[in-house]
């Protein structure tokens, strides 16, 4: 699994990647987490508020820090 | 509490997608509001008590005396903070709630298929509800040029997004009532929509960074954002004060102790002669000073509250507010990234001028 966080490495992208390490922490799961920093990468994605969160290239939140709670809930 | 809103919220996302037909009505969710409906309901009898709560702590309670300096600017202080901060969350959260119903997916959407002129108009004003932050205005700013949104309808929606939001609707409320709030939105929406009409008008589009001209027109991310229930919209709201009083009740606290000071110390009319009307030069100069300053509404308010009282002209006082709202200097920066510096000139100067010529006919009809 492969999740990706695009932002261009404002405080809340960094919020929202540390929600995410500590969702697949408690879930024990063995995925890879990569930054998306670069804005011709993350307009790719479709996305138009920052930061998002992609599961397998799939953008499952946009423009807002999804708690690790909720990140749990999507990865489920 | 805060851990069985989590659930509240998580159990949502449990529902399989068919869910979005029996969404949870208006009145259950009130009913498991009760706590914020509470406080809701002490609000007006609080705020409406502030003045009387403020003079008696700053003349019985602390002792100062009526008429000194200290005394004046202690008084302001004490009655303005919590006045603004309780107008701030009850605005906040309400706009919180509007603004689930307005994503920047259906915005574009909206947008896409306006020509100029009309596409202008509604561009500014669906800058006011759409929720926006100068972090991500180039993520919009693409997505909106990608879709084919014309690019002086996708600058009236960058220029009034910043400019007229629900801190300074608050703030100007709270410390100039409503003709001078009502003033500075309808000025404000004309400037962006005049302005993007304006650089619509150039064709500019030339002066895009290439690649953006050469982005092809990609994918839109699908995010289930349609079929929220009422519970996650006041979720939303909670959020937005969470969010937004957070990070702006420093500017507002620095802002009034600025303005407490200026109002207590500062003899009236002393600025009579530099920012008042018979200074032509003054709005120039104020639009000018207020490109570099960045500060949003909740620091710079207050202040300008203050100047006002000092025999600074409205018009001026206005200006001063705009551009230092409107024209950032790490917007630009960050704009940088896909405008070539040739557009950023025409943008800080189409706005700018925008700005100076209100700011003139203020002080003119005023």
């Amino acid at each position: 699994m492969k999740i990706q966080i695009l932002g261009t490495g404002c405080a809340k992208c960094k919020a929202l990647t540390a929600n995410a390490e500590a969702a697949v922490k408690q879930m024990g799961l063995d995925a890879e987490i990569e930054k998306v920093e670069d804005i011709q990468e993350i307009i790719k994605f479709g996305v138009m508020m920052t930061p998002a969160l992609a599961v397998d290239g799939k953008v499952k939140i946009v423009g807002k820090v999804a708690s690790a709670d909720e990140i749990k809930k999507l990865l489920a | 509490m805060a851990n069985s809103q989590i659930v509240t919220a998580t159990a949502k996302l449990d529902e399989p997608d068919g869910a979005g037909a029996r969404q949870p009505c208006l009145k259950c969710s009130l009913v498991s509001r009760l706590p914020e409906i509470v406080l809701l309901a002490l609000w007006w009898p609080v705020y409406s008590h502030l003045q009387t709560i403020a003079t008696w702590l700053t003349y019985s309670a602390l002792g100062l005396g009526r008429g000194t300096h200290l005394g004046a600017s202690v008084e302001f202080f004490i009655f303005e903070v919590p006045k603004v901060l309780m107008l701030l969350i009850l605005i906040v959260f309400g706009v919180g709630i509007v603004r689930t119903f307005f994503t920047p997916e259906r915005t574009r959407a909206i947008l896409a298929g306006k020509r100029e002129s009309a596409g202008n108009v509604l561009a500014a004003l669906l800058g006011i509800v759409t929720p926006f932050c100068s972090c991500s205005a180039v993520p919009l700013f693409l997505g909106f040029v990608q879709s084919g949104v014309p690019l002086g309808v996708t600058f009236s929606f960058l220029i009034a997004a910043p400019m007229i939001n629900e801190v300074a609707v608050v703030l100007l409320l709270g410390m100039f009532g409503l003709k001078v709030t009502a003033i500075y939105v309808g000025t404000g929406l004309t400037v962006a929509i005049v302005a993007g009409w304006v650089i619509g008008r150039l064709r500019m589009e030339r002066h895009l960074e290439s690649w953006v001209s050469a982005m092809s027109a990609g994918n839109t991310a699908e995010v289930e954002a349609e079929g929220l229930d009422w519970n996650a919209r006041f979720d939303a709201g909670r959020e937005a004060v969470r969010e937004i009083v957070g990070k702006v009740w420093l500017f507002v606290v620095l802002g009034i102790a600025v303005g407490a000071g200026i109002h207590g110390y500062v003899p009236t009319n002393a600025l009579a002669g530099l920012m008042g009307k018979s200074a032509w030069w003054s709005v120039p100069l104020a639009v000018i000073l207020g490109v570099p300053m960045y500060s949003n509404a909740a620091g710079i308010v207050p202040v300008v509250q203050a100047l006002l009282g000092k025999g600074a002209a409205l018009g001026t006082a206005l200006a001063f507010m705009m551009s230092v709202i409107a024209l950032s200097l790490p917007e630009m920066i960050i704009l940088r990234k896909v405008l070539r510096p040739r557009l950023i000139g025409v943008f800080i100067g189409v706005v700018a001028a925008g700005i100076v010529l209100v700011g003139y006919i203020f002080n003119l009809v005023m």
